[in-house]
């Protein structure tokens, strides 16, 4: 996050012009999509920078979607100016084209909530007018009135069905074709039958009018089917964010050494490329000239920098932190590693696309037995009675609607947003309802170690005591490393008083120096420090000599997440299979896999290795969970059954995970799998019931025993029944996870 | 019965209306920004008195 952009950094290079669109009136438009929001503070700083601009007529931020809308007349305001101003104010800002990019789940939204305004509106209006006819029956409402409230009904719900059952029919269409059946197509059935069935009472004056069901029924139904796609929205396309991780401009250095700003997508092997401090490398390649902390964390997972000078192969995507570099390109921009690890992601997204969840499934069966039952129940009463062939189909379409899978359709979305909302309570967040079914399914966990195992960011373990600390602190304030934060952090919780250090710089992958009390000070490598003899033990450590005192070493660790011993051991009981998938030094990979207890582990791995082996997995008939919150965790995270990812993670493997956790603890790793499982138990449960419900009610519509009254009662008592059933999953009860911290 | 002639009527231009009301809600963006807003209302822009 908090992708940082230089203003002067040829933004202005990029075609802008392209993105603004011209209505009719002259009125333009440009939406940007902005890296790095997060509060309330980024949109008001955005914002404020354009209030006083007279010539724009619009500048907002949407935070929902971390997009931003410009809106002016005329031709008097440069579009890259724009863009310029947001990137200047530290937010990497790329203008996108709305009516391409992916705003077609936001398309999808809307036209489901006007679905459902109208299908609400609809189905409270006709059963006011069945209420008046059922009423009416008992005592003496003459045939005309009835007539009358029947073709009023009728009014308004042939064209709510035409319009709210669209969703429907249209994806029971898609099946269809594709010679597959849906739990769309049983539904559609059931609606348009009952709806021209009841049509052709209406219009014979009879008695068997199944408006107010069916419209009822598409109002339950669009219900479950807007709070599945909410869920969903939350997990737009990965692919579309990292555009806001690439570099989208290069600064190449000619021969006569000039400088110039080309787009990224135009730079070649051979050419060379500064980078400045702060900045993400755009391309891949090799350092000419100059030394930095290059923050790796794409391609390793590690946070700790890594010290880059000559001859150091290094990687797009990735930002260097503290001096300028020159780079040698080694691969265009299509074949970074960046554009490797995007084309994986890809891949496995549509990997995943192929689950088939458990309500389709179900239906698979579901919807042939019903409909053979109508059949044979149209064909029983023609041949083996008297009663002609209408009122036998009447019988066969009571039939179809009665067993219309309402409390199946309701079954599974409510026991997804009610766990997705208990998951919610605890600070998890689920992004897509059949993740929660995939999650009930898992046998083993891959977890990443740096970020997910532990906190990933280094802290103070040992320290040569608080004068040392804070002399420490004075120069770690300036910089940025890691360790420097570290020291800082550390100084400000013992509440430390801090001395003023002057003329403070700092050495690219050496350290700091400056001057306390006229004193020189450097804190830094043991070489920078000139401290004799080699690091024993491979902890990582930092020096702080100054005149007088003998140097001070400072040692630092990842610290495990406090619960990660607990949860990996009740995940161990729960019979899961259990590995360790590092980019960090085996080494080291060892001593974390050695501490929380996990016997199956492998340091070194690159992205493509962790997908092959959740791949690996999967051939062997495995369901992987994949825990993990680097850059390079993102493929695995969209490769694996299902995965999990802290909030702490980067944007992307975010957007690649099932669902993300807060908090510093691992806890809701093991809570998110009980509720999953309790949930999919559940959905059994509510499966069971829409079943029990339809045995019971099938024979009686078989027999032709059932009346418009009967069906709308026994319909919502199935789905109250499904309903309240899903609601015990929000009661709170006591939770493994919650006995083991 | 002949309360029914207006009564029906009613009802439906009441839930008409209810249901234009939130037409327009939708389509004017009302509902685009859900997080934002509680933001907003924190960001104090107003000038100090002099």
């Amino acid at each position: 996050m908090g992708a940082l952009a230089n203003p002067s950094l040829g933004v202005d290079t990029v075609d802008v012009a392209p993105f603004v669109r011209v209505a009719e009136d002259g009125n333009r438009r440009l939406d940007l999509m902005v890296g790095g929001i997060h509060c309330a503070g980024c949109v008001r700083k955005i914002e404020r920078a354009f209030e006083a601009d007279p010539r724009l007529q619009e500048a907002r931020v949407n935070l929902s979607t971390k997009r931003m809308t410009f809106g002016w007349q005329g031709t008097d305001v440069s579009p890259s100016d724009l863009v310029a101003t947001v990137a200047g104010l530290g937010y990497r800002a790329v203008p996108y084209d709305p009516e391409t990019l992916a705003s077609s789940n936001l398309r999808e939204e809307k036209r489901l909530l006007r679905a459902l305004a109208v299908a609400g509106f609809a189905a409270a209006n006709v059963m006011l007018l069945s209420v008046a006819v059922w009423a009416g029956v008992a005592q003496d409402m003459g045939t005309a009135t009835r007539g009358l409230l029947h073709w009023i009904a009728a009014l308004i719900a042939m064209p709510t069905i035409a319009y709210a059952g669209r969703p429907f029919f249209s994806s029971a269409l898609t099946a269809l074709r594709a010679r597959q059946v849906n739990m769309d197509v049983p539904i559609s059935l059931a609606v348009i039958l009952s709806a021209t069935m009841s049509l052709w009472e209406a219009a014979t004056g009879g008695v068997h009018v199944y408006f107010d069901a069916a419209v009822t029924l598409l109002f339950f139904l669009l219900i479950g089917r807007y709070l599945d796609l909410r869920a969903r929205a939350k997990a737009c396309s990965a692919a579309e964010h990292l555009v806001a991780l690439r570099a989208i401009a290069a600064q190449v250095i000619d021969g006569d050494g000039r400088r110039r700003t080309i787009p990224a997508d135009s730079v070649r092997p051979g050419m060379i490329v500064a980078v400045a401090a702060g900045e993400r490398l755009p391309v891949d390649g090799r350092v000419n000239l100059g030394r930095s902390d290059v923050d790796m964390s794409l391609v390793t997972g590690e946070s700790l920098p890594i010290s880059v000078a000559t001859g150091a192969q290094v990687f797009a995507g990735t930002l260097n932190l503290t001096g300028p570099l020159e780079l040698e390109v080694t691969h265009e921009a299509e074949e970074t590693l960046l554009a490797d690890i995007v084309r994986l992601m890809e891949a496995a997204e549509q990997g995943r696309a192929r689950y088939v969840r458990l309500a389709d499934r179900v239906a698979q069966f579901y919807a042939p037995v019903v409909h053979l039952l109508a059949a044979v129940t149209f064909l029983g009463w023609m041949l083996l009675s008297p009663i002609g062939w209408q009122t036998a189909l009447l019988y066969a379409v009571a039939v179809l609607i009665i067993t219309c899978p309402c409390a199946l359709g309701l079954a599974v979305p409510v026991v997804q947003v009610v766990a997705s909302g208990r998951l919610f309570r605890q600070g998890t967040l689920l992004k897509s309802g059949d993740a929660l079914e995939r999650l009930a399914q898992v046998d083993t966990v891959v977890f990443d170690k740096t970020g997910t195992l532990t906190l990933g960011t280094p802290e103070l373990v040992r320290s040569p005591g608080t004068e040392s600390l804070s002399l420490a602190s004075a120069l770690a304030v300036q910089s940025r490393h890691p360790l420097s934060r570290a020291i800082s952090h550390a100084a400000k919780t013992e509440n430390l008083d801090i001395p003023n250090a002057t003329g403070i710089n700092e050495q690219p992958g050496a350290g700091l120096e400056g001057l306390i009390d006229g004193h020189r000070v450097r804190l830094g490598s043991r070489a920078w420090c000139d401290v004799e003899g080699s690091d024993e033990d491979g902890e990582t450590e930092i020096w702080l000599a100054a005149k007088g005192h003998t140097p001070a070493r400072f040692v630092f660790a990842d610290q495990l997440r406090e619960d990660a011993v607990q949860v990996v051991a009740a995940l161990k009981q729960r019979g899961l299979e259990i590995a360790l998938l590092s980019g960090d030094r085996p080494e080291a990979v060892a001593r974390a896999a050695r501490a929380v207890g996990i016997d199956q582990w492998q340091g070194g791995v690159m992205p493509g290795d962790k997908v092959r082996f959740l791949t690996r997995k999967a051939e062997q008939g495995r369901n992987v969970l994949m825990v993990g919150d680097g850059l390079n965790d993102a493929p695995a995270l969209a490769a694996a059954h299902v995965s999990l990812s802290p909030a702490s993670a980067a944007d992307i493997s975010q957007t690649a995970a099932d669902a993300v956790f807060q908090g510093t603890r691992l806890g809701p790793v093991l809570e998110a799998l009980e509720v999953a499982r309790r949930s999919g138990r559940l959905v059994r449960q509510n499966i069971g019931l829409a079943f029990l419900y339809n045995a019971i009610a099938i024979p009686f519509a078989v027999a032709g025993m059932v009346t418009p009254l009967i069906a709308a009662i026994a319909m919502s008592a199935s789905s109250i029944a499904v309903t309240v059933n899903s609601l015990r999953l929000s009661r709170v009860r006591k939770t493994p996870a919650a006995e083991a911290s | 019965m002949n309360a029914l002639l207006y009564l029906i009527p009613a009802a439906l231009i009441l839930g008409g209306l209810g249901l234009a009301a939130f037409m327009w809600a939708l389509r004017s963006g009302q509902f685009d920004d859900l997080e934002g807003a509680a933001h907003r209302i924190l960001d104090d822009d107003d000038e100090p008195l002099p």
